[in-house]
């Protein structure tokens, strides 16, 4: 049942697969010198010549690309092909300054499907399987990203994208699909639309698993998640510099695979720039190996993660990295504490009296910040006893403060007040910024 | 069954939320016998009695509200000094407690009305009825 798309590097020996990342890395290098201005420029202010990455282990010699260098260059300052090879861009949404630009040869939209093929294909669909993408289909890159790979391992798509939730679960319901790619949040709104619709996910469609991401989401969802409708959930990770969604967790749900041919993956300690150790957390630096009108060396997404080396029981030998904790850019420090919204969102859904929903709000009280948590009642657990949700409200606090190590104010609210979204949720509103 | 259903509505301490509750009843023509607030900071709970529990009920869940019922007793109290000692004296004589309670005077405005939530409702709706407090039913309630 669970099989593998490309089973000769998927299982390659992890010797083979270094030395292969080696020689893809010294041809990337010469090719990034020969094409862009930028990485020539790069290069020298770091006393780089292409001929000194002679290993793979050299990769530590190339300077960082970081965001600001994308925002830089708007459009396609560091594109390495005129446009006429790019069949395609992307555009991500840049929620802070401009937008980055992604442009694809046909080469490059082959990796990244081949690179969806082989996941999906991990997590045990294939052929039979009918795929809804409920995904944004346009700019955003997981629409079309999904379709392309659910299409190549030759299972059913139904291009649903994003939005009108109820037809949605009656195409899901009348024509059979059996798994789902979307946001996580997206996912629990739509099995709360289903139950008032009247429709079981569970005894009423065939639904089995789903391809979750585009926005961090922690093991306690999960949990709720399959707990709630009987299905598996599959984490998925990816970036649009990266080209889009790439990769997801195997059948045993114990890391997302990376896969070590296309793309080599280095966890660093953000302030020293230093690799860590396998097991250590930091932040996520990628360089792409076969990734040809928008390649990047050493490009430092923000993501923060743990790398674990260790080929996984599934016989993948491609280093596999354990579930986003957040983005650089998504943690919020409140009295001088690191606080992503993911550990938040851990705390709540291991309470079982309140919903998936919630909303942090950071504020400044004088010269104080203060830390909200809105959260939604369910209806089954409401008791009309004032004490019992003085009780409730402080349990959360509770939790969140042994977590957080701050103290949060904890709002309970009426169940559907907190905005729902069709694609990435705004968990946090920091007023402070304004 | 001597006890009567008290609709409790949990509502975000801010304004309008009390109309929107009012107006979903008003709208599917309900009446409320007794209301009381509980408040505790951000949010409170309503509780109250209406004269077609059911039909409240629907009416506030289809509205968006969160609902729950719960078992609380009508009993009269004598208008008159000491009206209320009886009831609750012989409550706690027999060991039950009141969680709350609240009053209000009906139409005909002979006697009045006390609702009591009590952690044992079959318990206290004997222990009033052998002291000679009249527990009032559900029809009762309706056709106040």
């Amino acid at each position: 049942m669970f099989e593998y798309w490309n089973p000769r590097i998927e299982r390659m020996p992890v010797d083979d697969l270094h030395e292969l990342q080696g020689k893809r890395l010294r041809s990337l290098v010469h090719y990034v010198h020969n094409h862009s201005s930028f990485y020539r420029q790069r290069f020298r202010e770091a006393g780089v010549e292409p001929d000194d990455i002679k290993k793979l282990s050299d990769v530590t010699k190339l300077p960082f690309t970081l965001k600001i260098d994308l925002r830089n260059t708007y459009p396609t300052g560091m594109f390495c092909l005129p446009e006429n090879w790019v069949v395609r861009y992307h555009v991500s949404s840049g929620t802070t300054g401009k937008p980055t630009v992604v442009g694809y040869t046909q080469g490059d939209i082959d990796m990244w499907t081949e690179s969806l093929a082989r996941a999906l294909t991990s997590v045990g669909l294939g052929r039979e399987d009918v795929i809804q993408v409920s995904y944004g289909y346009g700019l955003f890159t997981g629409g079309l990203g999904l379709h392309y790979g659910a299409e190549r391992i030759g299972a059913t798509v139904l291009p649903t994208g994003a939005g009108n939730t109820e037809r949605q679960i009656e195409l899901m319901h009348d024509l059979g699909t059996t798994a789902i790619a979307c946001t996580p949040s997206y996912f629990l709104h739509m099995n709360e639309v289903a139950q008032k619709m009247g429709v079981s996910i569970r005894d009423d469609t065939k639904l089995k698993a789903g391809i979750f991401g585009a926005e961090p989401w922690s093991d306690e969802t999960r949990k709720r998640i399959e707990e709630s409708t009987g299905i598996k959930a599959y984490d998925i990770y990816g970036t649009s510099e990266m080209s889009g969604p790439l990769f997801t967790e195997c059948h045993l749900q114990n890391g997302i695979h990376i896969w070590a041919d296309l793309f080599l993956l280095e966890v660093i300690d953000p302030k020293t720039g230093e690799q860590v150790e396998d097991g250590e957390r930091g932040e996520l630096v990628v360089t792409t190996l076969d990734k040809w009108a928008f390649p990047l060396i050493r490009y430092r997404i923000g993501d923060i993660t743990i790398l674990n080396s260790e080929p996984c029981e599934c016989g993948r030998t491609h280093p596999r990295i354990m579930r986003i904790l957040g983005r650089t850019d998504d943690m919020i420090v409140v009295r001088g504490i690191n606080v992503f919204p993911s550990q938040v969102e851990s705390v709540l859904m291991r309470i079982p009296e309140i919903g998936e929903h919630y909303q942090i709000i950071v504020d400044r009280k004088g010269p104080l910040d203060v830390m909200a948590v809105k959260v939604e009642m369910t209806e089954s657990t409401f008791s009309d006893k004032i004490a019992d949700l003085m009780s409730l409200s402080n349990t959360v606090a509770r939790l969140l403060k042994g977590v957080l190590n701050i103290t949060a104010e904890v709002e309970l609210v009426e169940p559907g007040t907190i905005p729902r979204s069709m694609g990435k949720a705004q968990h946090v509103i920091d007023r402070r910024k304004v | 069954m001597a006890a009567i259903k008290q609709i409790s509505i949990f509502a975000e301490n801010k304004p309008g939320r009390m109309a929107g509750v009012a107006k979903a009843l008003g709208d599917a023509g309900v009446n409320i016998r007794a209301l009381t607030i509980a408040e505790a900071g951000d949010f409170g709970v309503i509780r109250m009695v209406v004269d077609d529990t059911e039909r409240g009920y629907t009416a506030l869940r289809e509205n968006g509200f969160m609902v729950s019922e719960t078992d609380v007793l009508a009993v009269e109290i004598k208008d008159v000094p000491g009206g209320l000692y009886e009831i609750v004296n012989s409550l706690g004589m027999n060991n039950i407690n009141v969680e709350y309670a609240y009053a209000f005077v009906t139409a005909k405005a002979e006697r009045a009305m006390l609702i009591l939530r009590v952690d044992d409702v079959k318990r206290a709706a004997e222990v009033l009825s052998e002291a000679g407090v009249r527990v009032a039913t559900r029809e009762e309630i309706q056709q106040i």
